[in-house]
C-alpha cells in the first residue's frame, strides 16, 4: 500500500520528466565547430558551451551522451537521452516525430565545397551527409547525390575526387576550406533555424529550455557565443 | 497510390530505374516490401558474382595449399589466414580506402570505389578463402583408395586431379560450401553499411531497410521485412544447392550419400 | 601526457607522435580496446549457457520444448546478424521497462506508446535517468552482450546439439543398462563427453564471435571502429593541437593487425585445449595420445 501511495505522488510531481533534474543532452560530437570531441577525449564546441549554460539557467543538472547521427532520433524517441543537441536544423519531417525548442541559431544558407569554383553541380557528383536535410535537397533536384555515415566522410570524399562538391551547413565547411579546396559562391537556403529537440511527451522540460534560450537571446550572450565559435549569423 | 503503382516505381529502384524520389511521408507496407525487395538485387549480385568467380580461386587455392612446392603452399597459407582470421567489415573499410589511395596514383583504379567493383572483389577474395580452407578439408580427407585407384590406372597430374580427385573433393565439401555461400549472402548486407558510399539512393535490401527506420523512425518494420527476404533467399539456396548435392551423390548407394543438412556454423 | 607535450606544434617524428598517441582521446581507443576483449569474455560463456539450453530443449521428449528449441536456432540463423543488431537493442531495452512499468506503476493510466514515444513510469525507466553515465554505459554494455549471446547461442544449439548425437549410442545405452534415469544419463554420461566432439564447432564460433565484435557499434557501443573512423579522420588546427590529414587507412590496418594476432592466438590455444581433452577419449586423437604414452 504504501509503495502504491509513493508510486502515484511521484508520478503526480512529475508527470513525464526525471525525479532529479538530470537531463541526459545527445550529441554527434563529429561536427565542428557545433560539436566534436576535442583532444582530451571530450565533447567541446559551440553547442556544449551552450548546452552547459542553458542547464545552469534552467537549474538542470545535464550529462552529456554521444550518439550516431543516423539513430540520434529513435535513441531520443525510445528514451536512452532526453534531448537532442546536434546542430539539427527544425524541418517539418522531423517536428512530426518529435519537438523543437525555438531555434538558437537563425536560419543559414547551406554551402557547397569543391576543389574548384567553377564545378558543375547538375552534371557531377554531390555528397552530403545520409539523413539530412541538404540529401534530401541534393535527391530531390534529381543530381547525383552520394551519401555517407558522417560529415568527415563527405569532405573526405569530394579531396579524394569521389565526389566533385560537398553540401552541408556553411559554418561547417568553413572549418574545411583550405588546403585546395573552396567554397562555392551558390548558396541554398533550405531548412529553418537550428533547435533543440525532445520527445513530445516532455512539454515541460521543452518550456525551461525554450526560457533558458529566450533568456540568453534578451542578454545578448547567444549572439557572444555564435561570433565565438563562427557557427552562424547573429539574432 | 496502389500497390501496383508502387512496385512499378518502386520494383527496379535499386538499379536506378523508375521513380528517382524514394518515397516520402505516410509510408505504406507496400513501399517497404518493394523497396527492400528491390534492394534485394544487389544482395543477390554480390553473391552470385562473388561465389561465380571466387569458386574457381577458391579451388586453386585448396589446391595451392595442398601443394608440396612451399613457393605456391605458403603464399596459399597466407592468403586465407589473412582473409579468414579478419573481420570481413574491417576488410571492407581497409580496401575502400586502399583503393582511395591507388586512385591518385592511377585513374584505372577509379571504378574500384564504387560498391559494384570494390565491395564485389573483397567478397571474392573473402569468399575464395573460406571456400578455399572447405575444399582443402575436403582435398585431404579423399580416402586413399581413390588416389591409389588413380595411380593404378595410370593417371597423373591434370587428368587425376580432374577424373578423380575433383569430383571427390566436391562431394566431400558440398555440404559446408552450402553453409558458406547461405553466410556469404547474408554478409553482403554489411557492403553498403560499411564503407562503400551509396549512389544516387541505389542501394542493397539493408541500405532501403534503414533508410524506413530512420524515416519512420520505427525498426520494428522495416527489419523484419529484410530477415523475411532473407529466410525466403536461404531457402532458395538451400534447395539450389541440394540438386547439385544429389548430383554429386548420384553414383553412390542410397544410404551413404551425404545428407545435405542446413547446419551453417560460420559468420563474418 | 608527457612533460614535453604542451607545444605539440613546435614537436616532430618520434616525439610529436608518442605525444599524440597518448591524448585523451586516444585512450578512448585503448580502453574500447579492452570493452572488446571484456565483451568476449563474457558473451562467450553466457552464449555457451543459451545455447545448452537451446541444444537441451532441441532433444527434449516435450514437444513444445523441442519445437522452441527448434524455431529458435532456424530463425537466428537464417537471417543477417545485422539485421538483429539492428533492432534487438532497441526491443529488449523497451521489453525489459514494459515488464518493470507493469511491475512497478500497476496504477499509470496513460498509455506507453504515445505517438512515436515509448513512455514509461519513470520508477521504470532502465537505468534510471537519475543514474550516473557509467551505470548507462554498462546498461548498453549488458545490452550488447545479451544480444550477441542470443544470436551466438543459436549458433552454439546448433553445434552442441550435433555434440550431443556424436557421443556413442552405445555409452548411452550401457548407461541404461546400468539403470540410471534418462536425466543421470545426460548429466553423467552424456553431457561430460559431448564437449570432445564439439569442440572443433565451438573453437569455429570462438572465431567467428572475435571476427563479429567490430559490428559492436550497431549496439551503441563506442568500439574500436567507431574511434579508428574518429580518430583517423582529417583533423583541422582549429579543433586540436594535433592536426593531420586522412590517416583512415593507417588505424584499420591497425585493426587489421590487431585481429589477425588475436585469431592466430586463439588458433594456438584452441589446438592445444583439443589435445588436452582427448586424453582417455575415445576418438581417432585419443588413441593417439594414449599409444604415444605408451611406447
Amino acid at each position: 500500500m504504501k509503495k502504491l501511495i509513493l508510486g502515484t505522488a511521484a508520478l503526480a510531481l512529475t508527470a513525464g520528466m526525471a525525479f532529479a533534474d538530470t537531463v541526459r543532452m545527445g550529441t554527434e560530437g563529429a561536427y565542428a565547430p557545433w560539436n566534436f570531441v576535442n583532444d582530451a577525449g571530450e565533447i567541446d564546441g559551440f553547442e556544449r558551451e551552450l548546452g552547459d549554460e542553458l542547464c545552469k539557467r534552467a537549474g538542470l543538472t545535464c550529462e552529456w551522451v554521444k550518439n550516431d547521427w543516423d539513430s540520434i532520433i529513435p535513441n531520443l524517441v525510445s528514451g536512452n537521452y532526453d534531448t537532442i543537441i546536434a546542430g539539427m536544423s527544425i524541418t517539418d519531417e522531423r517536428d512530426e516525430v518529435i519537438d523543437f525548442t525555438q531555434p538558437y541559431t537563425p536560419p543559414d544558407p547551406s554551402a557547397y565545397v569543391a576543389l574548384s569554383a567553377d564545378v558543375d553541380l547538375e552534371g557531377g557528383v554531390v555528397t552530403a551527409q545520409a539523413n539530412t536535410i541538404q540529401a534530401a535537397f541534393i535527391a530531390e533536384k534529381g543530381w547525383t547525390l552520394v551519401e555517407f555515415a558522417t560529415p568527415e566522410e563527405t569532405v573526405a570524399a569530394v579531396r579524394n575526387g569521389e565526389a566533385d562538391a560537398v553540401l552541408a551547413d556553411k559554418s561547417f565547411l568553413d572549418t574545411v576550406v583550405g588546403d585546395g579546396l573552396v567554397m562555392l559562391e551558390r548558396m541554398e537556403a533550405i531548412g529553418g533555424g537550428v533547435g533543440m529537440g525532445l520527445r513530445e511527451s516532455d512539454g515541460e522540460l521543452r518550456g525551461k529550455f525554450d526560457a533558458a534560450i529566450q533568456s540568453m537571446k534578451d542578454d545578448g550572450s547567444l549572439n557572444e557565443l555564435i561570433a565565438k565559435w563562427e557557427v552562424s549569423s547573429q539574432w | 497510390m496502389s500497390c501496383l503503382e508502387t512496385i512499378q516505381d518502386y520494383a527496379l529502384r535499386s538499379i536506378g530505374i523508375g521513380e528517382r524520389l524514394l518515397p516520402k511521408g505516410d509510408y505504406t507496407l507496400c513501399e517497404h516490401f518493394t523497396l527492400i525487395g528491390s534492394g534485394m538485387i544487389w544482395n543477390i549480385y554480390f553473391g552470385v558474382m562473388a561465389l561465380g568467380f571466387g569458386f574457381f580461386f577458391a579451388v586453386a587455392l585448396a589446391v595451392g595449399k595442398a601443394s608440396n612446392n612451399r613457393w605456391i603452399r605458403k603464399p596459399a597459407e597466407w592468403f586465407i589466414f589473412i582473409f579468414r582470421g579478419s573481420p570481413l567489415f574491417i576488410q571492407f573499410f581497409f580496401a575502400y580506402f586502399l583503393f582511395l589511395s591507388l586512385k591518385q596514383v592511377h585513374p584505372v583504379f577509379d571504378p574500384f570505389t564504387a560498391a559494384w567493383l570494390g565491395a564485389l572483389i573483397v567478397l571474392f577474395m573473402n569468399t575464395a578463402a573460406y571456400s578455399g580452407e572447405i575444399f582443402y578439408g575436403a582435398l585431404r580427407s579423399i580416402p586413399k583408395g581413390d588416389n591409389e585407384a588413380a595411380d593404378a590406372y595410370g593417371l597423373t597430374g591434370w587428368m587425376r586431379f580432374r577424373r578423380i580427385q575433383f569430383p571427390t573433393m566436391m562431394r566431400l565439401a558440398w555440404p559446408a560450401y552450402t553453409n558458406e555461400a547461405i553466410f556469404l549472402f547474408h554478409a553482403t548486407t554489411l557492403v553498403f553499411f560499411s564503407a562503400f558510399p551509396a549512389w544516387r539512393q541505389k542501394g542493397d535490401a539493408l541500405y532501403y531497410a534503414s533508410y524506413f527506420a530512420d524515416k519512420t523512425f520505427n525498426p520494428f518494420i522495416p527489419y523484419p521485412i529484410l530477415a523475411f527476404y532473407f529466410i525466403l533467399l536461404t531457402l532458395v539456396i538451400v534447395g539450389l544447392f541440394g540438386l547439385v548435392n544429389k548430383r554429386l551423390n548420384r553414383h553412390l548407394p542410397q544410404e551413404r550419400r551425404s545428407k545435405m543438412r542446413f547446419r551453417p556454423n560460420i559468420i563474418r | 601526457m608527457f612533460s614535453y607535450c604542451t607545444d605539440p606544434s613546435q614537436l616532430e617524428g618520434l616525439t610529436w607522435l608518442s605525444c599524440y598517441l597518448t591524448t585523451g582521446k586516444h585512450a578512448g581507443l585503448y580502453v574500447s580496446v579492452f570493452t572488446v576483449l571484456l565483451l568476449l569474455a563474457v558473451t562467450a560463456p553466457t552464449a555457451l549457457v543459451f545455447g545448452f539450453a537451446g541444444a537441451s530443449a532441441a532433444r527434449s521428449r516435450i514437444a513444445p520444448l523441442r519445437w522452441l528449441g527448434k524455431s529458435y536456432t532456424a530463425i537466428v540463423r537464417g537471417v543477417p546478424d545485422i539485421a538483429f543488431f539492428l533492432f534487438f537493442v532497441i526491443a529488449l531495452d523497451q521489453g525489459f521497462e514494459w515488464l518493470r512499468h507493469q511491475v512497478k506503476c500497476p496504477d499509470w493510466t496513460d498509455p506507453i506508446r504515445q505517438g512515436n514515444d515509448f513512455v514509461v513510469c519513470d520508477a521504470a525507466k532502465l537505468p534510471l535517468s537519475t543514474a550516473p553515465q557509467w551505470i548507462h554505459e554498462s546498461y548498453a554494455f549488458v545490452l550488447a552482450v545479451l544480444t550477441f549471446a542470443i544470436v551466438f547461442g543459436a549458433f552454439a544449439a546448433n553445434v552442441l546439439y550435433g555434440g550431443m548425437r556424436a557421443v556413442p549410442r552405445a555409452q548411452l545405452e550401457t548407461a541404461e543398462a546400468y539403470g540410471m534415469t534418462p536425466r543421470q544419463t545426460f548429466w553423467r554420461i552424456l553431457v561430460p563427453q559431448m564437449w570432445i566432439y564439439a569442440l572443433p564447432g565451438l573453437s569455429n564460433l570462438w572465431m567467428v564471435l572475435i571476427k563479429a565484435t567490430p559490428l559492436l557499434f550497431l549496439l551503441g557501443i563506442e568500439d574500436i571502429v567507431y574511434w579508428a573512423r574518429e580518430l583517423g579522420g582529417t583533423k583541422n588546427a582549429k579543433f586540436t593541437d594535433y592536426p593531420h590529414g586522412d590517416w583512415r587507412i593507417w588505424y584499420f590496418l591497425f585493426l587489421l593487425v590487431f585481429y589477425l594476432a588475436f585469431t592466430r592466438v586463439s588458433e594456438i590455444v584452441l589446438e592445444r585445449l583439443t589435445v588436452r581433452l582427448s586424453r582417455g577419449q575415445a576418438t581417432a586423437a585419443g588413441e593417439k595420445l594414449r599409444k604415444e604414452v605408451q611406447a
